[in-house]
């Protein structure tokens, strides 16, 4: 648990310091409003720079509107990407391919999601979460008991080192809670991501493919570009979240399925897909994500602070300090208990005075 | 042997902080501009609380 606040510190401000380490470039400004350039050209120059792999999906990042993301793998429905292109959508024009599997961000980032061990890494994290929740949960349990004689935020520096932690662990527990328990719950709906998405493709994706279950292999894919225009008309007021190209599992063989965003904070967050009939390029069939999809969607937000601009992550990065304190304080009483509980039981009679609480017995063990 | 607090005093503050980390968590989910500015406000007070009442000399 003090592992993933640890390296999730740092993963707060990832988009920033790629952009610091020139990981990440933002497209030049240009001088006067320019067009946009055709997906088709753009796919056509990643596939020169990688003529055996296969092009996965078209991606767009809110705030790079100037930009297109380009995702390659050996195969399309391959889990691994090969190479991560940026493209300016304005021009067309390459503008570099960013790094996968080399930065320190990147085992920053395993370590936060999977230990190098891929989706059992996964689960293995998200179980750990729920064992966090169900620490934080028996510390507010705790807190009661603990608090019964002192006013909030007593800090008792005058006396044992022990007590002081005990104090700032259920000061800093008390005051982090609910953004505590939020990044852990959703924290661990994330690490459930590669099987509700599974859920979703053998589902409603599945069953929005059905009429063409039986159809021939695809000769030809139609014109992305066109795609990608039948997917805003059928979607009106949407952008573009990214697009998948046919074979890849978020599409399935005979379909692109691009994923529409809305334009407020909220509706940006849950996507809604657009089938489109690979052949022809018309959008066939629009749907709502299940629910269990959208708690996924929104739960990462709530998870990254990344929907409040950069106050925000600072205030993220402050808050899982304060996490950190709390987890290493808890360490701390827990190790310092063990070694002195032993004694602190033979030594010392039951208070008969004091009803038997948490703090009573820290007490004991304290004067021990 | 000190008054001991009723459930009343315990609670207050940590319900208190607890309404105000989650609607700033909500607001910038809900609204942009005005809902960012509230939830930094918002996610401000605990860490503010929690600095102020640890280096705080009683």
């Amino acid at each position: 648990m003090l592992l993933l606040c640890l390296t999730g510190l740092p993963l707060i401000f990832s988009d920033e310091i790629d952009h610091a380490l020139g990981l990440t470039l933002s497209p030049p400004p240009l001088p006067e409003a320019a067009g946009r350039a055709s997906l088709d050209d753009i796919i056509t120059a990643a596939k020169q720079r990688r003529p055996v792999d296969a092009v996965q999906f078209i991606v767009a990042d809110p705030d790079e509107p100037d930009a297109w993301f380009v995702r390659m793998a050996k195969i399309v429905n391959a889990d691994e990407p090969s190479a991560f292109y940026a493209f300016d959508a304005r021009t067309g024009a390459y503008l570099y391919e960013y790094p996968l599997n080399q930065s320190v961000m990147n085992i920053m980032l395993r370590l936060h999601v999977d230990l190098f061990a891929g989706l059992p890494g996964t689960l293995f994290l998200g179980f750990m979460g729920l064992l966090l929740v169900a620490s934080l949960v028996s510390g507010v349990v705790l807190y009661g008991p603990f608090m019964r004689k002192l006013a909030f935020g007593t800090v008792r520096h005058n006396q044992s080192s022990r007590l002081k932690w005990l104090d700032l662990h259920n000061l800093f527990g008390i005051a982090t809670l609910v953004w505590f328990l939020v990044v852990s719950v959703t924290g661990v709906i994330n690490t459930l991501a590669i099987p509700i998405f599974s859920q979703w493709q053998s589902g409603q994706l599945a069953g929005m493919t059905a009429p063409y279950r039986n159809m021939p292999p695809l000769e030809k894919i139609a014109s992305v570009q066109k795609a990608v225009v039948a997917a805003y008309a059928a979607a009106p007021d949407m952008s573009l979240s990214f697009i998948a190209f046919p074979g890849n599992n978020f599409a399935g063989p005979h379909h692109f399925v691009a994923f529409m965003q809305g334009g407020s904070p909220l509706t940006s967050k849950l996507l809604k897909p657009v089938l489109i009939d690979a052949q022809t390029g018309l959008a066939v069939a629009t749907a709502e994500l299940p629910l269990y999809v959208k708690a996924l969607l929104l739960s990462k937000p709530l998870h990254f602070g990344n929907y409040g601009s950069l106050p925000l992550k600072v205030l993220w990065a402050l808050l899982d300090i304060l996490a950190i304190k709390v987890l290493a304080s808890g360490l701390y009483l827990w190790l310092k208990k063990r070694s002195v509980s032993f004694e602190a039981r033979q030594g010392m009679p039951p208070n008969e005075k004091e009803p038997v609480t948490c703090r009573s017995a820290v007490k004991q063990a304290d004067s021990a | 042997m000190k008054m001991q607090l009723t459930g009343k005093q315990i609670w207050s503050v940590p319900i208190a902080l607890g309404f105000i980390s989650a609607s700033g968590l909500i607001a910038a989910l809900f609204f942009d501009g005005i809902g960012n500015v509230i939830s930094w406000i918002a996610l401000a007070v605990p860490v503010a609380v929690a600095v102020w009442y640890a280096v705080r000399q009683a």
